[in-house]
């Protein structure tokens, strides 16, 4: 990891908030027109927060984790606060990560994910993008391919689970209520996940 | 005795629900609001969550009521940061809601309940019929 924690966290709150309108306008549809906003606040505390001396991956990655389960507000707050913080104890530490070391940790964040939403792939959440790009990703490290290939093709997998989650109904949050009106609307969360694993394959492109 | 976290997105609620719990029980000063985000907006902030379970708690426990959306994920968050800390604190999460609840689980944390009975008395308030 060139540059190091701070540089990719850096490009994710920049990210996020430059799609603080098209998230909210996601959002708008299907759920209760915060998430852009409550993102971009909850980032905004983040870089705050941290500093280039930071530069232990998984201190930094716990800082990032209870800054979003503070400072954001809605649903995405406990939900992305947990991926980070699961992310942070596997990588307490470490300074530079290993295409299997981000493996462990998109796995973890997963599980961070699941353990506090308890959802599952297929609900129309943040889950439809990060569990195929996960998949991917292991699954290209597992054929010889490098940090950047395999986070390229992680990046298509979450953009096809984006385009997925607008064929299908949300079971969970406030977008359930709509019921079969969310069908045709891509999920804000699944969004947001795609935009942070894009952020994190420029980073590691040294875009 | 058993201190009680009341976890709202509005600051006025936990504060209101606090306010109205507290007249059934004159003396009892361990309900304590836990409403919005830092800076008075709308939302829930595991953080805020933590510290109100701090200072709830006496060393018997704390029960938790929570109202919509990212409210109950936020409460679960604030456990496991207090987990994560090393404090030994006892809280648990009532599946009530949050004005009803509030006011059964004062009157039972004041006459000297456990957690588990707080906990009951707060969830049995579900099945209470206003008509």
């Amino acid at each position: 990891m060139q540059g190091g924690i701070y540089k990719c966290l850096s490009m994710i709150a920049e990210r996020i908030t430059a799609n603080k309108d098209f998230l909210t306008e996601l959002d708008r549809e299907i759920g209760d027109s915060d998430h852009g906003i409550n993102m971009a606040r909850g980032f905004q505390a983040v870089m705050e927060k941290l500093s280039p001396d930071d530069t232990d991956i998984g201190a930094t990655l716990k800082k990032t984790g209870m800054t979003l389960l503070s400072k954001v507000g809605g649903a995405s707050g406990p939900l992305y606060g947990t991926a980070y913080m699961e992310a942070g104890k596997i990588t307490a530490g470490k300074t530079e990560l290993t295409p299997e070391d981000m493996k462990a940790v998109l796995e973890a964040a997963i599980a961070g994910i699941q353990k506090r939403g308890k959802a599952v792939r297929g609900e129309k959440t943040m889950l439809d993008a990060i569990i195929p790009a996960a998949e991917t990703f292991s699954a290209k490290i597992a054929e010889g391919s490098d940090m950047a290939g395999a986070l390229e093709a992680a990046c298509e997998s979450a953009k096809e689970g984006v385009e997925y989650t607008k064929t299908i109904i949300a079971t969970k949050g406030r977008a359930s209520y709509l019921g079969e009106r969310s069908i045709g609307h891509q999920d804000p969360g699944a969004t947001s996940a795609m935009i942070t694993l894009e952020a994190i394959r420029d980073f590691m492109k040294g875009a | 005795m058993v201190g009680i976290v009341i976890v709202s997105h509005s600051w006025k609620i936990a504060e209101g629900v606090c306010d109205l719990a507290r007249e059934m029980a004159q003396g009892y000063d361990k309900i304590i609001p836990a409403g919005g985000l830092e800076d008075g907006s709308t939302g829930t902030d595991a953080q805020r969550i933590a510290d109100a379970i701090v200072e709830a708690d006496t060393g018997s426990g704390v029960v938790i009521l929570a109202d919509i959306g990212s409210a109950i994920m936020s409460a679960e968050s604030a456990i496991e940061i207090l987990e994560d800390e090393g404090r030994e604190i006892n809280a648990v999460i009532a599946d009530a809601p949050i004005v009803e609840g509030a006011v059964c689980a004062v009157v039972e944390a004041a006459g000297g309940g456990s957690v588990d009975s707080v906990l009951t008395a707060a969830e049995e308030s579900r099945e209470a019929s206003k008509l």
